[in-house]
């Protein structure tokens, strides 16, 4: 019989996150996937979950899990897995979803493997792969507790795809126990981005200590617009105050996989890497030779970005308009 | 409001991380150390806190010998005390039976409010902070980018991935702070010379009434099976510019056909 895989599938901005249907693409794959889906959600959730593979789902809309942080739904999960056991449950490396296998893995006293990158099951023990943050050490851990393995997910770790499976709901019970509403969100504050996103985009182009200012994104604003990108930064940058929170790429930032990423004024801190290194094609420019980044990239210039990108721009300019 | 920290002091920036392949462990002994700053965040969030509604900033720390240098650091910020949970039998440590141990201290201690770091700097998972909450009963939030305390409120504003939620709570809770949340202060010729005066209690797990299979290697839950380098990216062409820089990337653009 094949294992039985959990996925817990979150919602954010109105749609199932991207991370949730590439973790229950890959649990199809390897086993029996099914998924949890606690609070409200598009109406079409159920549909999109079957459609990359949960035969099952397990589903709440109570707003009790919107509203109050992880304990409800460390209440509800914590029972389901006690009850009906599966091998292995998923969680994304969300804010959600780190919070929600932290408590968890503490109440089942079953640990934890974060920051997964990629999983394999052999007869009910599981052997997970953890990635190297750029020129790190990567390793491979296993679960040594009995029962359920909790593994928390790294985003885009793998392609979501169409797998289309016969689906049934089990409307489960919310949590009702008033202990559990210690942790009241209160308001969700939407901070406006301009121009093109991140997420998503094919090419992006970012900024870090090197840029010296907030002024000189402009100049990388310019450079994505020509390319049809968007414009991300180094946590330097964006703690320096020069550029917003939302454009933060890195461990504590976004993950990307863009087709093109070039990387201007970055040196390449590790936290930076585990953000953008599997992108298809990296070209940096910095003017320290020594600089980690150069042996990430597929092409690199030793120079002055306010040389350099000006150059580049104009050199764009030119073959566009020929 | 008493504040507990929890905070890591972890091997410089500057080292360069060696595993030693029969552990499999980080090698630490005899390493220059640093207060995390990860962590030096988490004391100067304490330290702010303090310094508006009284109180007492306690670190606490898990780790060998050499991290000394690291709490004296955080008491020369000016955290009132601390305390090293020093113990060869809680080496190898998982993040649970880290949590375990850190809960422990924690319960020893008068605290109305616990902060973490949300990642500690070398090994960020992120996930120790909701598992010490969870073993003291307290209601956790993480990736708190600013914290304001009103009576025995506290009201959190959370990173989120459209921008933040505000975050509501009763004391006494666990608050597990963003980077970035403040600058930390740097320690001031006065801070030294008083932390040299300041009490540093030293706990064993066994002080601490955990059993030895609760902690260390044996209560680990994880286990790391390998550990290596991982294969390298082919690293492309490097060029230095001399006045053609930008035209030879425009020209790498046109060869892989961005262009």
């Amino acid at each position: 019989m094949a294992d039985v895989i959990w996925v817990y599938a979150e919602v954010s901005d109105d749609r199932l996150t991207p991370t949730s249907l590439e973790m229950l693409t890959k649990a199809a794959e390897v086993g029996q996937a099914e998924a949890i889906l606690l609070g409200p959600a598009p109406e079409d959730a159920v549909q999109t979950l079957a459609k990359h593979g949960a035969s099952k789902i397990y589903r709440c809309a109570d707003v009790v899990y919107k509203d109050y942080l992880t304990l409800p739904a460390a209440e509800t999960v914590a029972g389901l897995i006690q009850k009906n056991k599966p091998a292995v449950m998923l969680f994304a490396s969300s804010y959600a979803g780190r919070d929600l296998a932290s408590n968890l893995s503490a109440r089942l006293d079953c640990g934890a493997i974060t920051d997964v990158g990629d999983f394999v099951l052999k007869d009910g023990s599981v052997e997970a792969t953890i990635p190297a943050l750029g020129a790190s050490y990567q390793n491979t851990s296993t679960l040594v507790s009995q029962g359920t393995k909790l593994l928390v997910v790294r985003p885009k770790s793998f392609e979501p795809k169409v797998n289309e499976k016969p689906v049934s709901v089990d409307e489960i019970p919310a949590a009702s126990d008033e202990a559990l509403r210690k942790v009241h969100m209160k308001e969700r504050v939407a901070v406006k981005r301009e121009g093109p996103q991140l997420d998503g985009a094919k090419t992006i182009i970012s900024g870090g200590r090197g840029l010296k200012g907030e002024e000189n994104f402009t100049m990388l604003k310019e450079l994505a617009d020509l390319l049809g990108g968007a414009v991300g930064a180094t946590r330097a940058a964006v703690d320096a105050g020069w550029v917003p929170y939302a454009m933060q790429i890195g461990q504590t930032g976004k993950t990307v996989k863009p087709d093109l990423y070039i990387a201007c004024g970055i040196s390449g801190a590790v936290q930076h890497l585990s953000g953008m290194k599997t992108s298809k094609f990296i070209i940096s420019i910095n003017k320290d030779a020594e600089a980690p980044i150069f042996q990430y990239s597929d092409f690199g210039v030793v120079g002055d970005v306010f040389k350099v990108i000006p150059q580049l721009i104009d050199e764009l300019k030119k073959r566009k308009g020929a | 409001m008493d504040i507990v920290v929890c905070g890591k002091v972890i091997p410089a920036s500057s080292v360069t991380i060696e595993i030693e392949p029969d552990t499999k462990r980080m090698k630490r002994k005899g390493v220059t150390h640093e207060l995390d700053p990860a962590a030096a965040s988490a004391v100067e969030e304490g330290l702010r806190l303090t310094e508006k509604h009284g109180g007492t900033v306690t670190l606490i720390t898990m780790g060998i010998s050499d991290v000394t240098i690291g709490i004296r650091n955080a008491l020369a910020m000016g955290a009132t005390s601390a305390v090293h949970i020093l113990d060869d039998a809680v080496a190898g440590s998982d993040t649970l039976a880290t949590a375990k141990v850190l809960a422990a201290a924690i319960k020893k201690q008068p605290f109305d409010l616990v902060i973490c770091a949300t990642e500690s700097s070398d090994s960020y998972s992120g996930i120790v902070p909701g598992q010490i909450a969870h073993f003291l009963g307290v209601p956790p939030v993480t990736f708190a980018k600013e914290i304001t305390v009103d009576g025995n409120r506290i009201t959190i504003k959370r990173q989120s991935e459209a921008g933040y939620d505000v975050v509501e709570s009763t004391l006494p809770a666990l608050v597990a702070v963003s980077s970035g949340i403040n600058e930390p202060r740097y320690p001031q010729l006065k801070g030294i010379m008083a932390a040299k005066k300041k009490e540093i209690k030293v706990y064993t797990a066994a002080d601490l009434g955990l059993a030895a299979d609760q902690v260390g290697e044996k209560g680990a839950r994880e286990k790391v099976l390998t550990i290596g380098r991982p294969p390298k990216r082919q690293a492309g062409k490097v060029v230095t510019d001399e006045g053609e820089g930008g035209k030879q990337i425009a020209d790498f653009l046109a060869e892989i056909k961005v262009i």
